[in-house]
């Protein structure tokens, strides 16, 4: 292995993060992953060694996805919340809720607006990189960033007055 | 919408919750902000989301990789049956080669040797600091035992400092491979579960001692320095300070040995 290897292992967990929230089933994310780092390596000679690694390789992960992946069907994407292990004794049923209502929500956000939001919220990447990572322009990255967040604003919204009793 | 006013914009509100305003700018949104509820409610509504997106995904960054994912199966055959972290091991031996990544390589006239002392802390710290279950190899209850190990396998008297004072307790330690070498791994961690790593390796080049360098790379940040026959690195996401006070422990604690 290489350095180029290195370079690559080090970002498998943030691949493989951005890919789950992307696709909810994690076979399904993580032979995006695989495919990823499979066209990775051959593309390595296209990598100049500078800068941050990880746009490039999202980059890779973005195309395979529009390419290959988008017509796969996906199942729900709720596996994650019965999967995750909740302290024992520390269940909050509110909190849980909300959470499981926001991936619903992002899983019925158009693909393009989902995809800008973890970008963005999600990989810290910055307008500019999400611009390039996307192969689109700033201005609709921003547009995309907004409409996803008052689309998960609303829900969210909606979602925690329907459980609270109306106070005021 | 229409109440507000118009130089803060929709994208300002964006801006201010994903922190890529101009330390100006930022403070005037934030005026803006406390003014309107509506465009208060709609920043933290934003962050909220956020910070929902990390509480249901970042859990995986703390998964174990599976083997398959570790080296694309074209690739690197010998090395496919050891799995992705022996991989990574493997791949700390050449670390040196990766210099440029850092982007600058050595400091000028700074041997690379030296240099690569943090590289290598780094790639040591971003691996096992993580691991919930197997941080170390050999803990803390048997640290006679882990010292004399590392001292054997390093051929240098190598101790673990106590940073207790500090608030940082230590859990163990390893023994890694570092340009062909090997070299040993001190972690600790404090009440949060925030953990510090200290690298050490044997100093190769004839020069002497160094002053402490300061280095960071993604938000893991510290100070290495070269005493004597050893290198040693002290590394973290902590406060630049604390991490400053640490290593001045460290080198106390070492240099009296």
């Amino acid at each position: 292995m290489s350095s180029f290897g290195q370079l690559i292992s080090q970002q498998i967990p943030r691949l493989r993060r951005y890919a789950r929230a992307l696709l909810a089933d994690p076979g399904t994310a993580d032979d995006l992953v695989q495919d990823c780092l499979e066209r990775a390596w051959s593309k390595q000679r296209l990598w100049r060694n500078e800068g941050d690694i990880r746009p490039w390789l999202f980059t890779i992960m973005h195309n395979i996805y529009v390419n290959d992946m988008r017509s796969l069907k996906r199942r729900p994407g709720f596996e994650s919340l019965t999967a995750m292990a909740e302290p024992p004794g520390q269940e909050r049923p509110e909190s849980l809720l909300a959470l499981q209502e926001l991936e619903r929500a992002l899983h019925q956000l158009p693909d393009k607006q989902r995809q800008v939001l973890l970008l963005i919220g999600l990989e810290q990447f910055s307008y500019e990189e999400a611009a390039s990572v996307l192969g689109i322009p700033l201005g609709t990255v921003m547009s995309r960033l907004f409409r996803a967040r008052e689309n998960l604003r609303t829900t969210l919204h909606g979602e925690q007055k329907s459980h609270l009793r109306r106070v005021k | 919408m229409n109440e507000r006013q118009p130089q803060v914009t929709e994208q300002d509100i964006h801006a201010y919750v994903d922190g890529r305003l101009e330390p100006a700018r930022h403070s005037e949104v934030e005026a803006y902000l406390n003014e309107s509820d509506e465009a208060r409610a709609q920043a933290a509504g934003y962050r909220q989301i956020d910070q929902a997106l990390h509480t249901l995904y970042d859990p995986v960054l703390d998964e174990p990789v599976p083997p398959h994912l570790g080296i694309p199966a074209n690739q690197g055959q010998s090395y496919r049956h050891l799995g992705w972290r022996m991989a990574v091991m493997l791949a700390t031996l050449v670390i040196g080669a990766i210099g440029g990544w850092f982007g600058r390589g050595g400091l000028d006239g700074q041997p690379a040797q030296t240099a690569s002392l943090f590289s290598n802390a780094y790639m040591a710290h971003v691996v096992y600091s993580p691991e919930v279950r197997h941080p170390v190899e050999v803990d803390a209850e048997q640290e006679q035992h882990l010292v004399t190990w590392l001292s054997k396998r390093l051929q240098a008297p190598v101790r673990a400092p106590v940073l207790s004072e500090l608030g940082y307790q230590l859990l163990g330690g390893r023994l890694l491979a570092s340009e062909g070498e090997p070299a040993a791994q001190f972690m600790y961690e404090n009440a949060q579960g925030n953990r510090l790593t200290l690298f050490i390796r044997r100093n190769r080049q004839q020069a002497g001692d160094t002053a402490f360098r300061f280095d960071r790379n993604n938000g893991i940040q510290g100070f290495y320095w070269i005493d004597g026959e050893l290198g040693y690195a002290l590394i973290g996401e902590a406060d630049r300070q604390l991490i400053s006070r640490a290593a001045h422990r460290v080198y106390e604690q070492l240099a009296l040995h």
